[in-house]
């Protein structure tokens, strides 16, 4: 069994790793200040970066787009819940199903994005299916999505942070809080409410300063932050627990198998076979992020996406096993017992980690993760808004490029201001369940960009339905699950699966009723590439 | 080979549900569970297919179409 040693007590009580914290915070706006520099000063610029990123920053700024709270923070606490399963749950599936939707849908996307001047998805859309107002009903759709995405970053830097900072039960006592006086309703620990402030305003100096440009080199500064410290953290976890081979005997039997049964707790631990299966559909989402979208737009050629789709699944795997370890090895420690799942990490690192300075640094990887994802979104958000609704029917010229940057600016505070609000008020959510609420809705919409690239028949009403029935039976199984927990139904079949399969029914059944695009269109999007 | 790359990616997608390890608990390489093991080895697998992908079946045509004359046409 783990022991602790007595200088943890005081150690960890230090404000230390807040400092390096800070100072992770001040160096990192330093570089978009450097990546502003870079910038033309052009809307293009600030949107897409000119279309010159090249084949690394690529990889890293859709990797750590991809990889969020989510898989720091949630992998590990779905670890330490459910068990061994969470990695093939989504971490092996989504190295086949991402890279093949870079490969399939990401390419193409490009390709139409360079050729005819697109800067977001909703342009995309409405060129191909020749319909203004699906515009008007995806931009809100797409929005609605983003919301929970972004929800989980604000909760899981928060929770990280007030794990790190507040009183701790040990086998030798409590270690106290950092700031006992200041915030005693917290234990001592910052409060999601402050964490969530800074990082928040963090993310938006660093986009307003250098918009995608500075999101990209942020970004890849960011990704290889934390997979480094992701990786220290793992070596400094498993040493204090006496190795990896000791930490894993030590672990829940019950964790290191799939088969379902029930923990000392009551709840379940294990993944029903439905449920294994039906996770499948959830990588899909990729293909509809419109940050994604914007990022592959960012790409200075087809050829940058070749790293991107090669790596994607090792990185992936850099990432997730040592996440899912620990939060196996977690399952084994009495001092976790009762620890909230987005919890686990911050406290693993918080306990076991001895020198407060390496508390500071890993922490500071959390949080790389998290903003890494969460300046991608901001910063699309204020693209779809600008380009689909205030520009959109517009002649050019309308608004000069510093206009148009600043009625992006303006929409991004307004949304980040509801989602700060939110992730205070919704912080005891799991944000393993909350993200995958997001990537289920983006995955029922897949059938739309699918459809759009490779069937020819696809048209605008087929476009309408599949958004209206994906969403309507999103919004009635989100409604059923308590507005964010665990949604599996009928025995245990993913909401992912069944919104997907409805939006299929719609494209197909809403094209095949409705007349063929016209040729021009069809002669547009279906060129012959040779 | 498209094909062949086709066909392989469904096989790889078939080899995700790997039933046979839902309650083997065995220990690998001494620190890893098994069924974490497979799925670890299966992210590997999955790059190689894409790496097989990106050389044998990657679209150059799509990138020259998209360089000759961009922006031909604007998007609305």
């Amino acid at each position: 069994m783990t022991t602790f040693s007595p200088t943890l007590l005081a150690e960890a009580a230090s404000r230390v790793p807040l400092a390096v914290i800070a100072v992770y915070l001040c160096l990192l706006l330093g570089m978009a200040m450097f990546a502003s520099r870079l910038s033309r000063g052009t809307s293009s610029d600030y949107f897409v970066a000119s279309h010159s990123i090249g084949p690394f920053m690529l990889l890293m700024s859709v990797f750590g787009t991809t990889m969020t709270a989510f898989a720091l923070v949630g992998s590990t606490g779905k670890a330490f819940e459910k068990g061994v399963g969470t990695y093939g749950l989504m971490a092996s599936s989504s190295g086949l199903i991402h890279a093949a939707c870079f490969f399939l849908i990401g390419i193409k996307l490009w390709s139409f994005g360079k050729k005819y001047g697109y800067v977001t998805q909703i342009q995309y859309f409405r060129d191909r299916y020749q319909s203004t107002s699906l515009g008007y009903l995806l931009f809100p759709v797409l929005v609605l999505l983003v919301i929970p995405y972004l929800l989980i970053g604000v909760i899981g830097a928060g929770k990280t942070i007030e794990g790190v900072t507040k009183a701790k039960m040990t086998p030798k006592g409590e270690i106290p809080g950092m700031f006992p006086d200041l915030f005693a309703s917290t234990a001592g620990g910052v409060p999601v409410w402050l964490t969530g402030l800074i990082i928040c305003i963090v993310v938006l100096a660093y986009i307003f300063a250098g918009g995608s440009r500075a999101a990209a080199w942020a970004n890849t500064f960011q990704t290889l932050v934390f997979m480094a410290m992701g990786v220290l953290a793992f070596y400094l976890i498993s040493d204090r627990l006496g190795g990896v081979s000791e930490a894993i005997a030590n672990a829940n039997p019950a964790h290191l198998v799939r088969t379902v049964s029930e923990g000392a707790n009551g709840k379940e631990i294990g993944i029903p076979p439905l449920t294994f299966l039906s996770y499948c559909f959830i990588p899909l989402s990729v293909g509809m992020f419109p940050h994604l979208f914007q990022h592959w737009l960012t790409a200075k050629s087809a050829k940058s996406f070749r790293l991107t789709v090669i790596a994607h699944p090792i990185c992936i795997m850099i990432v997730w096993v040592p996440c899912v370890l620990i939060g196996l090895w977690a399952s084994g420690l009495p001092s976790m017992d009762g620890t909230p799942p987005n919890a686990i990490l911050g406290k693993m690192v918080a306990v076991l980690v001895k020198t407060p300075v390496i508390v500071g640094l890993v922490t500071a990887g959390i949080l790389a993760a998290i903003m890494s994802s969460l300046d991608s979104q901001f910063l699309c958000l204020g693209t779809m808004f600008t380009n689909d609704i205030v520009l959109h029917g517009k002649k050019k010229g309308t608004y000069s490029d510093k206009k148009i940057v600043l009625i992006a600016r303006l929409f991004i505070v307004a949304i980040v201001s509801l989602i700060y609000v939110l992730g205070v008020l919704l912080q005891k959510k799991s944000i393993f369940d909350l993200a995958i609420w997001s990537f289920s809705g983006f995955a029922s919409l897949t059938p739309l960009v699918f459809a759009a690239l490779y069937w020819k028949r696809a048209n605008a009403r087929g476009a309408f339905c599949c958004i209206i029935a994906s969403m309507a039976t999103w919004l009635i199984l989100f409604a059923n699950s308590g507005w964010g927990g665990e949604g599996a139904v009928l025995g245990g079949i993913m909401p992912a699966a069944i919104c997907t399969v409805a939006g299929i029914i719609g494209m197909v059944v809403g094209s095949l009723t409705a007349p063929a695009p016209s040729e021009a269109t069809i002669r547009k999007f279906f060129p012959d590439f040779r | 080979m498209k094909i062949l790359i086709v066909i392989l990616a469904l096989v790889l997608f078939v080899l995700h549900q790997d039933f046979w390890n839902w309650d083997n608990s065995n220990i690998v390489l001494g620190f890893l569970p098994v069924g974490l093991a497979y799925h670890a080895g299966y992210s590997i697998a999955a790059a190689c297919l894409w790496a097989a992908a990106v050389k044998f079946a990657w679209p150059t045509e799509i990138e020259a179409w998209a360089d000759e004359a961009s922006t031909e046409e604007e998007g609305s």
